[in-house]
Formats: C-alpha cells, structure tokens, sequence
C-alpha cells in the first residue's frame, strides 16, 4: 500500500488519479500511524513551502516524516513535495523545512524570464536511474513553479532542466525520489515515471 | 528549454463537443472525452473544455465530462465558460480541472480573479480577455483594443482598454492569459499579431494566442512575432486541416522549441 499524504493540496487527486491508473494500490491519508505502515510515500503539492509546511506541522508530520524516509522507506515528493526536502526555503521569509537533502529553495532569479515557469520543459538525465528507464533522454515534462531546490549535493540529481538557468528537476538518491515538475499532468513520460517508481518500491 | 504549446479547444454543450468533425480511428468526433484522448495521443500540450452551455443542469453534465477526462487524460485541463463564482471554480477544479478560465465574470467583479489566486493559487486562474480593434481615424495612430464581454452571445463593449486590463488582471493574480481576437476570431487569416506583442510585452505571466489560426504559418507568427507562450485553436485541428502533430512538427523545423511525443 502506498501512501499519498494529504495536507489539503489542490492537485491531490491528479496525483492520486494517475497513480492508480499506472496500478497503484493507494491511501490517502493525513495520519502519521498511515504512513507508519505504509509500503511508500507520496507527497504531492502545488503551492508555497511555508504553508505546506505549515499543513505538515499540523498533522504532525513534519516530524514522522524524516524519521520514516530515514528508516528507508521509499519517497516520492512533487514540486513542493520536492522542495520541502530541503533544509530551508526562501519563499515568503526564510524557513526551515524537513532537511532531508542539502540544500535551499530559491526563486529563479528575475533575469530567467517570465516567473513562474508554465509549461513543458526538457528534463536532461545525469545519473543512472531507474526512473528515467525506457524514458528518451531530454523528454518534455509539465512544470509549474516559481522556485527550485538549490542542492548542495550534485549526486542527489538525477536529471535537470535549464530555465535560464540549469535547476534539479528530478531527485533520486536510495529510497528518496522527488521531481520539481508534475508527472501526474506529463503525458506519458509522466505515467511512464510514476510506474516506473512503483516497480522500484513494490 | 521551455517549449511552446499547442493548446486544441473544445466547445462542449450538454456533454457534447459541438462544430465537431468525422475522425479516422473510429473516434466518435462529439465526445469530449473520445476527442481529448485523441488530442493528447497527438501531442496536444494541453486542452481547454469551453462550457458553451448555460443551464445548471447542463453544467453538472459539464462536471461529469472533467472528472472522465481527468481519469484518462494526463495533460493540464482548462475549463472556461460560465465561470462566475469561487465555488464555481473550486467545482470544476474538484472535478480535475487544473485551472479555470475566466472572462465576462472578471471583467464584471475584477476581485473574483484575487480570490480564485488566494484561494487556489495564481496557477489555476486564467483571465480570458476578448479584445477588438479601435477604429483608428488615421493610419499612423497607435493601435488600441477594447475589451468586449459577452462574446458568447451578441457581446458588449466595454470601456477598458485591452492592455491596460491584461495588466490589471495580472496585479490581481492572474497565472496566465488568454487573448482572443474578435476581429480575427473565425477569419482563419491569423492571430492579431499586434495585439499579442502589445500584452505579451506588458505582463509577466505566459499569453496564450487565440483567435484567427487557418495555417501552421499562423500559429508559426504567434510565437515568434507575436511572442505568445502558446496558441490556442479550434477549427483548423477539429475540421482535421492539421493534426497536432503536423503543427508540432512544423514549429519544430523553424527552430522553435516544442515537445514532441
């Protein structure tokens, strides 16, 4: 059973909706004795870190959540999912997050061009993974962002985007995996993502 | 790169796409969710549902139509028409729309714009905007737009200015915009080029091209002269005089970024 936490996130069912359509068995839940039992972990997100964060806190995740993906339980955060990974965040005042990867989430600088990012962008592979397996290199995911993940650890990313500048689009380090961008709204590349995340951690 | 979208329109009334056409593959050319299927297959980046409908019963058949295609289609969804409200919004977002378009309701309460962005995030709201030429009295005076509402029926004038008003409906959180062209709208003789440059050299947020597309030149010149993020169509991919695909192909050779499936 897989996990998809939710915290009130708007896109939470295009989650839900294209996991199970790729064969997941899915609960979707807000409690920490879920996950407790859980098979894997999807967070999903759209939205400002400090309120997800906020939203974790509440539901007294905030806390369960490091503990379980340190404990080896397979990880899959979507955009903010993704963002709160990182140590602290700069969007609307800087804030701890969950400190799982090094690193800070930083607004792309004005001169990238238009903020947010809307639209579908080239994800560039540069590290083996196995969730990129059977996908063409440089294929086109949807994005919808206006901040990214500054890692400090190159060897967390798996694959990148430019936007003016080159950002992590896809995080995959043992059992944490993570993409800046929406594979749920991908096409099929996204599809092709999210199953290939379920056979790694079914 | 970020590449640049072709975005198919579909009119929907009572569950039904209208000014459909016979397509091969046995696609059943009036069904919303048939069609979006097929869009998506072809490489369409993203679809509009464009709720021509005006009874609340038919609206709900419209809910029904969202939440099917949203369990088979894995491409954003946009649902405008008839929108006027935040719980209107938030019912069509609940169904699996991931964003809503606005157009006569913003112009009529601007603020419903800054409450669907508060409420859902500026991603979700698209600001519609209807725009026709000003008559100008010489030909070397700058050209203006005016807002229409309406456009759905007989359509009303407004007295905003286009750019002004696209300006405005960003201030309030809008996350993208649709500018559509009443002069060009039908004519299948192209975008209203100038009008797109105007906005899209005003706001911040993407403009989605809509309005006039008869050729892929057409949708060629609104992303590059016209310096649109994305062109909206209808007829010329509904009447089958291109598929998706052709159009994303043809960007493609003249060196401008798209995705290709």
């Amino acid at each position: 059973m897989i996990a998809v936490i939710d915290y009130g996130a708007g896109n939470l069912r295009s989650a839900v909706r294209a996991l199970q359509h790729v064969g997941a068995h899915l609960q979707v839940t807000d409690r920490a004795a879920d996950l407790e039992a859980a098979d894997a972990i999807v967070l999903p997100g759209v939205g400002a870190t400090r309120d997800t964060m906020n939203a974790l806190q509440r539901l007294e995740l905030a806390s369960a959540l490091p503990r379980l993906i340190h404990a080896g339980v397979p990880f899959l955060g979507i955009c903010v999912g993704m963002q709160v990974l990182a140590e602290q965040s700069e969007e609307w005042g800087l804030h701890p997050c969950l400190g799982i990867i090094p690193g800070t989430v930083r607004r792309f600088p004005s001169h990238v061009g238009k903020i947010p990012q809307i639209g579908w962008n080239q994800v560039m592979s540069c590290a083996a993974t196995p969730l990129l397996a059977g996908i063409p290199d440089g294929s086109a995911f949807y994005f919808v962002h206006s901040f990214y993940v500054d890692t400090l650890d190159p060897l967390l990313v798996a694959g990148r985007t430019d936007y003016g500048i080159q950002f992590p689009a896809l995080l995959h380090s043992g059992n944490v995996a993570a993409t800046q961008f929406h594979p749920e709204k991908s096409g099929r590349w996204g599809l092709h993502l999210l199953r290939n995340w379920i056979r790694s951690v079914t | 790169m970020l590449t640049r979208r072709i975005i198919p329109c579909l009119d929907v009334k009572a569950g039904r796409v209208v000014k459909g056409v016979t397509f091969a593959d046995h696609i059943d050319a009036g069904d919303p969710v048939a069609l979006a299927a097929l869009y998506d297959r072809e490489g369409a980046d993203e679809l509009v549902f464009y709720d021509i409908t005006a009874s609340s019963d038919e609206r709900a058949i419209m809910v029904e139509v969202v939440e099917q295609t949203a369990a088979q289609v894995f491409i954003p969804l946009t649902v405008g028409g008839g929108i006027r409200t935040v719980a209107d919004m938030y019912r069509m977002l609940r169904a699996g729309a991931d964003k809503v378009s606005i157009n006569t309701a913003a112009v009529l309460h601007p603020l419903l714009i800054n409450e669907g962005a508060q409420r859902f995030g500026s991603q979700c709201v698209v600001v519609s905007i209807d725009a026709r030429r000003v008559p100008r009295s010489h030909p070397t005076d700058p050209l203006r737009w005016t807002v229409f509402t309406h456009t759905g029926g007989a359509g009303r004038a407004t007295e905003l200015d286009a750019v002004a008003w696209a300006k405005q409906a960003v201030e309030l959180g809008a996350g993208e915009l649709v500018i559509n062209s009443i002069d060009a709208d039908g004519t299948r003789d192209g975008y209203d080029l100038p009008l797109l440059q105007a906005i899209a050299s005003a706001v911040g947020v993407p403009v989605i091209a809509s309005g006039g597309a008869g050729t892929l030149d057409h949708i060629l010149a609104a992303v590059t002269v016209g310096q649109a993020d994305a062109a909206l169509a209808a007829s010329i991919f509904h009447f089958g005089t291109y598929t998706i695909a052709q159009a994303k192909h043809f960007l493609a050779e003249h060196d401008v970024p798209v995705r290709l499936v």
